[in-house]
């Protein structure tokens, strides 16, 4: 196993394994025994309707919640270091304040999670999004669509082949921003990235077959 | 990245932000000189009487106003989604929970530190009386500040929270509240100030070791 690991191979190896996972939401159950994998280099697109709990599955991946049963099992090759977080997770909320300019929100999030950002860094990745000439108004003065845009901008940030943990990322983005945001994700999986998303608008992926969840056929 | 830097990383960002709602950051020392010179307009300029209630007044206004900002101390972090990227990241909750505890002293415990002697002279306390007030203040409002955060914590994404937060921490306050004015009491006496302050410093070793650590616990169960 180690040895495999060692050596580049574009076999994938399992990232993240998800066992009979049963999340409760009140009296109702989400899922009683759900079971998945990612693997590195996969998009995992997370479907089904409103309320069958793609969000919560989603945060229990990242370990914001906990299932009532089940386990996760990380492989902790390249992406459990000390340093930086194990995913990036992106959710419904930003995580922006809006009192913070664009540059500074930005330079915030990548210090909470271990990057040290400077300024030029920082301004490639929102060029990346074509939101840097925002770069120094408050956030709050954005628009709903630029203030996803920032938070995405994060993606552009990235480098290493980790998981990102996607929540409806397309919402409120415009055309041009679907595509940029995924090129980005074609660009993270082509370096052996993992994504695992919620949309509910059809990727448009380069050279990666989309694995699919649908959380409406499961067994509940 | 070492941990120390995520409180100073906190603390920073939190300064800014309210030196970017000043309204909202001088809120509680201006609601503090207010409140406590109502006093003397309502109860009538009988010096001595207002000499022997001052501790208590000051003391009393630097509980309300101390908690006057809590309802905003972990909410606003919540709303937007910061709260879950800081407890996403590798840092430990409770740097987290001391920061923002800390933060919250600066902006509401140490200026009313630094105004309580003018008032104190206001009330025409003793000197001895103002500074063993103002020595008590540093030690009891950062116990204000963490037993603060706690209720903030644990009313998070509750609807009247700001309420709830008054009910579940005043209680929690009062040991600050009967030592520090306590020992203004005992100075006034003749006697020494240092029983009642060494009780109020134990209590705030107590709170700052186990105040962060219940507000870390709090906040994981309201992101889940």
């Amino acid at each position: 196993m180690l040895a495999l690991d060692m050596t580049f191979n574009p076999a994938p190896t399992t990232l993240l394994q998800a066992s009979e996972l049963a999340l409760q939401r009140g009296d109702a159950w989400l899922f009683k025994n759900l079971s998945f994998h990612v693997s590195s280099g996969q998009i995992l697109w997370l479907r089904g309707q409103n309320g069958r709990g793609k969000t919560s599955l989603l945060r229990v991946l990242v370990g914001l919640a906990q299932p009532e049963r089940g386990t996760l099992a990380w492989s902790n090759s390249n992406l459990a270091n000390e340093s930086s977080s194990k995913a990036v997770y992106i959710g419904h909320a930003n995580g922006l304040k809006d009192e913070l300019t664009v540059l500074e929100s930005l330079q915030f999030l990548a210090r909470v999670h271990g990057h040290t950002l400077t300024q030029t860094v920082a301004l490639a990745a929102l060029r990346h999004l074509h939101i840097d000439h925002c770069c120094n108004r408050l956030v709050r003065t954005l628009s709903q669509g630029q203030q996803r845009r920032v938070a995405l901008a994060r993606l552009a940030l990235e480098t290493t082949p980790n998981l990102w943990v996607l929540d409806e990322p397309f919402d409120t983005l415009d055309a041009e921003g679907v595509r940029i945001v995924n090129h980005l994700l074609s660009e993270h999986l082509a370096r052996q990235g993992s994504v695992v998303l919620t949309s509910h608008i059809p990727l448009e992926l380069m050279n990666t077959k989309v694995q699919q969840l649908n959380l409406d056929e499961v067994n509940r | 990245m070492m941990s120390h830097n995520i409180m100073t990383l906190l603390i920073r960002r939190d300064l800014r932000l309210a030196s970017r709602r000043r309204t909202d950051a001088f809120l509680p020392v201006v609601f503090f000189v207010v409140a406590t010179s109502l006093f003397p307009l309502g109860i009538g300029p009988e010096t001595n009487t207002l000499r022997q209630i001052a501790p208590g007044i000051m003391w009393v206004c630097a509980l309300l106003s101390a908690m006057l900002s809590l309802n905003t101390l972990y909410a606003s972090d919540h709303a937007d989604g910061s709260l879950e990227q800081l407890m996403l990241s590798t840092h430990s909750l409770f740097l987290i929970a001391a920061s923002k505890a800390l933060t919250h002293w600066l902006i509401t415990g140490l200026p009313l530190i630094l105004i309580s002697p003018v008032l104190g002279i206001l009330f025409d306390m003793h000197l001895q009386a103002v500074a063993t007030l103002t020595l008590g203040l540093l030690l009891g409002t950062p116990i204000l500040s963490l037993l603060g955060g706690l209720g903030a914590a644990l009313t998070l994404g509750v609807r009247n929270g700001g309420v709830l937060i008054l009910l579940l921490i005043l209680p929690l306050c009062i040991p600050v509240l009967i030592f520090g004015a306590g020992a203004v009491s005992a100075v006034d006496a003749g006697l020494s100030p240092r029983a009642h302050l060494s009780l109020i410093g134990a209590f705030l070793l107590l709170t700052s070791l186990g105040a962060p650590l219940a507000t870390a616990s709090a906040l994981r169960i309201a992101e889940a």
